[in-house]
Parts: structure tokens; sequence; C-alpha cells
């Protein structure tokens, strides 16, 4: 049985997630933009003590889940989420939530995923994916990121939904619990909310390693890398930001472009000339994370090898920090005009 | 990124699907784009491959020098860390570091040794021997 489901592709797997089965929920409004940017999204991070795959931790965006947990709550939206132990539960759950015609959200890790292209293919456990039917041993998948529906066997699902290591998935389900229409004057409300959350998170966050202070503290440290880590490490030290930055899911420039997206959607609704400014600032700042890439990649290519390279490239990630800081400033105060 | 921008290098990814990308249009309106790959971010997908091959290279040869058991080859080969092995296997993670000690390893039972060789996909002959 496959259920009545329309397949959205998306840059990013858990926006995707959040509008296709918003969508089918009844929110008509919702967007990847709008979802992104109510579920404040866009966030900078890099942390010292933690390694992912040998190399930096570094996101880009906020913590897996987030998005989708806001986004419901601010449209007032029950949410069922269950992790279990035992995967015949878990596929047992699955199955009744298809049969009732609900169509149910999975966090799997990507490692076993067997669509997936081989070079994609890490251990990272928070992708996600919904399950739209099923028909024999197989299931019928909506992954955001693939353009068309795919399938996978009982067994191909159970592996991915059981993915150890960090951010383990623990067979994790979750959908929104009622059919719901959502008004205009609702998604106001939650847009407001959402840029106010995503303003503190960038510009008032304790610490240094995160927003805009990240943003700096990683420039600081990339010009320490050569000397620290030696040309090698510091090659693959940049490629992984890059691939943070640029790889499946942010829809390019590290998130920027698809924030610079929902401050244009988020016009529609509070029609204020700020909101389209500060959108350009962002679509430029997108740009200068990309030009950074370019940078770094010349690093990691092996073309440029000498310390004023290292610099150069701080120095973009610290000119960004200024503008990203004044246009979240600009934000913070266009968002006291939102009513 | 405007959208005639959008690069379309040939990617890993772009052979299964194409990526959708946030660009703005003419008038400076955002709408999105797909694309097959960007040579940029493909360079630094081969960086990290680059790295795991050299890690199982290393890893291969500590095994062959007695340095550490076939465990770490395995490990590294599948992308693993011991908190991954840990996860899979259901051993402690103190267990999987000591197990990388080739005195420790050779003494394994047949039932410890099966549990790594099934999350490996690999003989139990194969996990003892690496060629």
């Amino acid at each position: 049985m496959q259920l009545d489901f329309n397949h959205i592709q998306a840059a990013h797997c858990e926006n995707g997630v959040t509008t296709s089965l918003l969508r089918h929920t009844g929110v008509q409004q919702i967007t990847e933009p709008l979802a992104f940017g109510i579920g404040s999204g866009l966030f900078f991070i890099y942390i010292p003590f933690l390694k992912v795959n040998n190399g930096p931790a570094i996101s880009f965006r906020t913590m897996p889940g987030m998005i989708f947990k806001r986004t419901c709550n601010s449209l007032d939206i029950p949410v069922f989420r269950k992790k279990f132990s035992s995967p015949q539960k878990a596929q047992q759950e699955l199955d009744e939530r298809l049969k009732a015609g609900q169509p149910a959200a999975c966090q799997v890790g990507v490692y076993y995923l067997t669509y997936f292209p081989k070079e994609y293919r890490f251990h990272f456990n928070a992708h996600n994916l919904i399950v739209v039917g099923k028909e024999g041993d197989n299931y019928i998948i909506s992954d955001p990121i693939m353009e068309t529906l795919v399938t996978m066997s009982s067994y191909e699902l159970e592996r991915v939904r059981f993915a150890k290591g960090p951010l383990a998935p623990r067979g994790q389900l979750y959908f929104p619990r009622e059919n719901r229409m959502v008004t205009d004057e609702q998604i106001k409300k939650a847009i407001v909310t959402g840029i106010k959350r995503n303003v503190r998170d960038m510009l008032r966050i304790p610490g240094s390693i995160a927003g805009i202070k990240g943003i700096r503290y990683t420039a600081k440290k990339i010009k320490g890398w050569k000397n620290k880590l030696g040309p090698e490490k510091s090659r693959s030290y940049l490629a992984q930001l890059v691939r943070m930055q640029e790889e499946i899911g942010t829809g390019g420039g590290g998130f920027r472009f698809i924030y610079g997206a929902f401050l244009q959607q988020a016009h529609a609704y509070h029609p204020i000339d700020e909101l389209m400014d500060i959108s350009k600032q962002f679509t430029n700042t997108g740009d200068l994370w990309r030009n950074a890439a370019v940078q770094a990649s010349g690093i990691y290519k092996g073309r440029l090898t000498a310390q004023a390279d290292y610099d150069l490239m701080g120095d973009y990630l610290l000119n960004i920090a200024d503008l990203e800081k004044k246009a979240f400033e600009d934000l913070s105060a266009a968002v006291k005009k939102m009513k | 990124m405007k959208k005639d921008e959008i690069p379309q290098d040939p990617g890993a990814l772009g052979r299964i699907a194409k990526e959708v990308s946030y660009v703005v249009d003419e008038n400076g309106n955002y709408t999105t784009g797909l694309s097959t790959g960007w040579e940029i971010k493909m360079k630094a997908l081969d960086v990290a491959w680059n790295d795991v091959e050299k890690r199982i290279t290393e890893a291969k040869q500590k095994v062959l020098n007695g340095e550490a058991s076939p465990l770490l080859y395995y490990m590294e080969l599948k992308l693993m860390d011991i908190e991954i092995v840990s996860g899979y296997t259901g051993f402690w993670k103190w267990q999987v570091k000591k197990h990388l000690k080739p005195e420790v390893f050779k003494k394994l039972s047949d039932s410890k040794l099966n549990k790594y060789a099934r999350v490996f996909e690999i003989t139990v002959a194969e996990l003892q021997q690496i060629s």
C-alpha cells in the first residue's frame, strides 16, 4: 500500500521532512525556507574538543531535530516522537501507523543507506526520511534529498533506523499528531518567534565558540592551523569546513541562501522593507562563504601553501562575521516592527 | 548566488539526484535550482576519502608490524571508531580498546570473534588474518 503523499525535494533533509509532513497535515502555507526560519535554523558553532570523522566539529545549522520541533511548536501542532529499544517493536509501530494512513518520519544513519552514493556514506546518524508506504517486504521512502521516491527492504530500513554511534537514532519515529489547518496569523507570529530566537542564538549566545563569536573564533583558529597542525592536517580540516558548509543539505553558502529566501517569504506576511534589505545581506554573506570555500580549496588542493594564504582565509571569515553581525542587528531592530 | 551561476560540475551525488540550491533570479527574487555538483566541494570530499585511505593503510601496517590487532584494520576499513564499534558489537568501549592489542585479541573467544566478524561483514578467518 502506498499512501497519498506528495514527495517534495528539499535542500536539507530535516527542512524537507518538516515541510512535507506539515503540508500533508494541512499546513498549506509551509515551505522549506519558512520551516527553516520558523525553526531558527541558521547557526554557527565550532566545538574544539569534539572530533567528527577525525576533523573539526563545525556546524552551520542548529541541532538536529530542533527545526521540526520548533516549527511544530510555533504553529501549535502536537508532535508524536518515540524511540525504541527493540527493532521488532519499531517496525511493528511503523507498520501500524502506515496502515492507519499516517506517513511517519524516521531518523536514520547514512552509512548503510543503500540508495546513497558510496562517497557520502560516512557514519552520520542525523539524516531524516519519511516512510510513505509498504509493498510486500519493501518500504516506500520519501527522502527529501532525492528527486523521486525510493524503496528499501525491511532489513535495510531496520539497519539504518538502528545505526550506532554518535546521535544514534534508536529507531526514532516522529510525525505531527493531528491534522490541523494553520491561519496566516499563526504563521506571522511563528515568523516573529523564529527570527527573535535566531537573533538571540547568533548575537547573544554565551561563550566564544558559537554564533558570530564562533565565526571569529574559527577565523583565529584557522590562522594558527598551519603552525599547530602541520600542512597536511590543516588541509583536511579546511576540507571538512567546506563540506559542512556546502555538502548536501545546506542549499549553498552554509544555509545563508535558505535564510535569505526565508526573509523574502517572511516579507509577504510582514511587509516591511527592512526584510528585503536584510535578505540581500544574507545573500551577500552566503556568496562570501562560497568565496571563502574557493580560497580554502586552493589550500587543500595544495596550490596555496603560505601562512599568508591561511591568514587570508581567516580574514574572509572575520569579514563575514562583521557582516552577519550587522545583518542580525538590523534583523533585531526590524523584528520589533513586526506585529 | 544567481540562478545562472549554479555550478554544474559532475559530482558523486549528481549521479543519483541533483541537489536543490537556493538562488536569486534576475529580479532579485529567491527561487531554487538544481545542481549536479560543485568542483570545490567535490575536492573537499576527495580529501576526506584520501584521509580514510591513509588511515586504512597505516592501520594495516600497524597490524602487520604486530603493533595492533586486525580489529584496528577492519575498524578503519569500515570508517568506524571505538565508539561506533562498541555500539554495533555491544562491547564496552574499554573492551574494544583492549581487543585492539594483539595479545588480547589472540585469546578472544569464538563468540566474541563472531560478533566482530558479523559487524564487519567478514568471516572469522578473515578477521584473524589480514592479507
